[in-house]
């Protein structure tokens, strides 16, 4: 997650001040993980000196910071391209998954067993994602989502290795 | 420490030559909900329809409740399985000439309940599972997920103390899919029903308390939280 292309990418949506940022930033993408003031008014800094935002006169209230934020044509620009790009799709062949189990292989481990506490462990963290779904908000329910299907995917290559460990077995020795 | 509420111990069943169960174990306590998972024809399938009576192992036992049911004859495991078992499973459930309301009161039917207070338990599952106002319609009226929302109001309708469900969501996309096992999580739980669901798919696994893996015939490793 870039801090600085999300908080961008809020300020595309109207001008705010840094306490408005941080509560929205925490809401949607935060989950458990809060963005420290900190870091939140740091960002901003760069932006700013970046050309990517202005920062308007201090405003009466009241709280300390009562500055509003506003995004720069370049500000804007650089956040529509990076919503354009698409994210790489990274092959993730040299997994530690992967790894694990040629090493295991090679070193004439019980590799299947590795598989199967691995399948554990992915199961387990995917019962409690799908409690999160189950009782949380769409938005936990979306993001839960993004972390079964991920974690989906990789117990079918588990399922998959299970399958070939003997062939994949020979392999290694080959070598 | 108390008996499971199904316990199958060393189960094998052979189709002609072909061996399905090698030796099966896997006990299920009562109120847990349970996801039998592994690959196509590893014998997930033959293995809870042993469990539920519907077929005959070879060799081995397989208790409910702490009776021996494996070797029950046919009337008695078919009034065991009216009486204590509720079924959902992936396809052609509904009997098409019966209107939703109808399927759903099959079961109280079979069981010689009257057919006024039959269908008004049975009208009370609908607004549980979304279904309100589709009571009348037959099962060609229905959407694959409405009437697979129907067959689990049929598999529960008469309380059973568990409910078998084969691939219930093999034949939904996924977010129906998920919609059909949040609801039979929800019932399950609400009504102390325990549930034995094979599945294929990792995501409807995560559903229950934990998973058996069955391979080669055997359920060779079982994982999960600790029930309540």
């Amino acid at each position: 997650m870039s801090v600085p292309l999300t908080l961008l990418g809020l300020l595309e949506r109207e001008p705010s001040h840094g306490y408005d940022l941080k509560r929205d930033y925490d809401a949607f993408f935060g989950r458990g993980k809060p963005l420290p003031f900190g870091q939140v008014y740091a960002t901003l800094g760069r932006l700013a000196r970046d050309g990517k935002v202005v920062v308007g006169e201090p405003e009466a209230g009241d709280g300390p910071d009562r500055k509003r934020y506003v995004i720069t044509e370049t500000g804007a620009t650089e956040f529509e391209d990076w919503l354009r790009e698409p994210v790489a799709a990274e092959p993730h062949l040299q997994t530690v998954l992967f790894s694990k189990v040629v090493l295991a292989l090679m070193l004439g481990r019980d590799a299947e067993t590795y598989l199967d506490t691995q399948r554990s462990a992915h199961l387990r963290r995917m019962r409690e994602l799908t409690e999160i779904k189950r009782s949380g908000s769409l938005v936990d329910a979306l993001l839960a989502d993004h972390g079964l299907f991920h974690l989906e995917s990789d117990l079918r290559w588990i399922d998959l290795t299970a399958a070939r460990l003997d062939a994949l077995a020979a392999e290694v020795a080959k070598r | 420490m108390t008996e499971p509420l199904i316990h199958a111990r060393d189960v094998t069943l052979a189709f002609g030559e072909t061996p399905a169960l090698r030796g099966a174990e896997l006990a299920v306590e009562a109120g847990e909900i349970l996801a039998i998972m592994g690959p196509s024809g590893s014998g997930k399938s033959t293995l809870l329809h042993c469990l539920a009576g519907i077929l005959t192992p070879d060799s081995g036992e397989i208790r409910f409740d702490g009776r021996r049911i494996d070797n029950l004859g046919e009337q008695e495991r078919s009034a065991l399985r009216r009486d204590s078992f509720g079924f959902v499973f992936q396809f052609g459930q509904l009997v098409p000439e019966l209107t939703a309301e109808e399927n759903v009161a099959l079961p109280l039917l079979l069981s010689g309940q009257r057919r006024a207070a039959a269908l008004q338990r049975a009208r009370g599952w609908f607004p549980k599972l979304g279904l309100d106002g589709l009571e009348a319609r037959r099962s060609g009226e229905l959407s694959g997920g409405q009437a697979q929302r129907v067959a689990l109001a049929r598999g529960l309708v008469a309380e059973p103390r568990v409910l078998f469900a084969d691939e219930p969501t093999g034949a939904l996309d996924s977010l129906t899919g998920e919609q059909v096992m949040d609801l039979m999580v929800g019932c399950a739980r609400d009504q102390g029903t325990t549930v034995v669901l094979v599945t294929h798919e990792a995501r409807i696994a995560a559903y229950a308390d934990r998973e058996a893996i069955v391979r080669d015939g055997r359920a060779t490793s079982m994982s999960g939280r600790p029930t309540s």
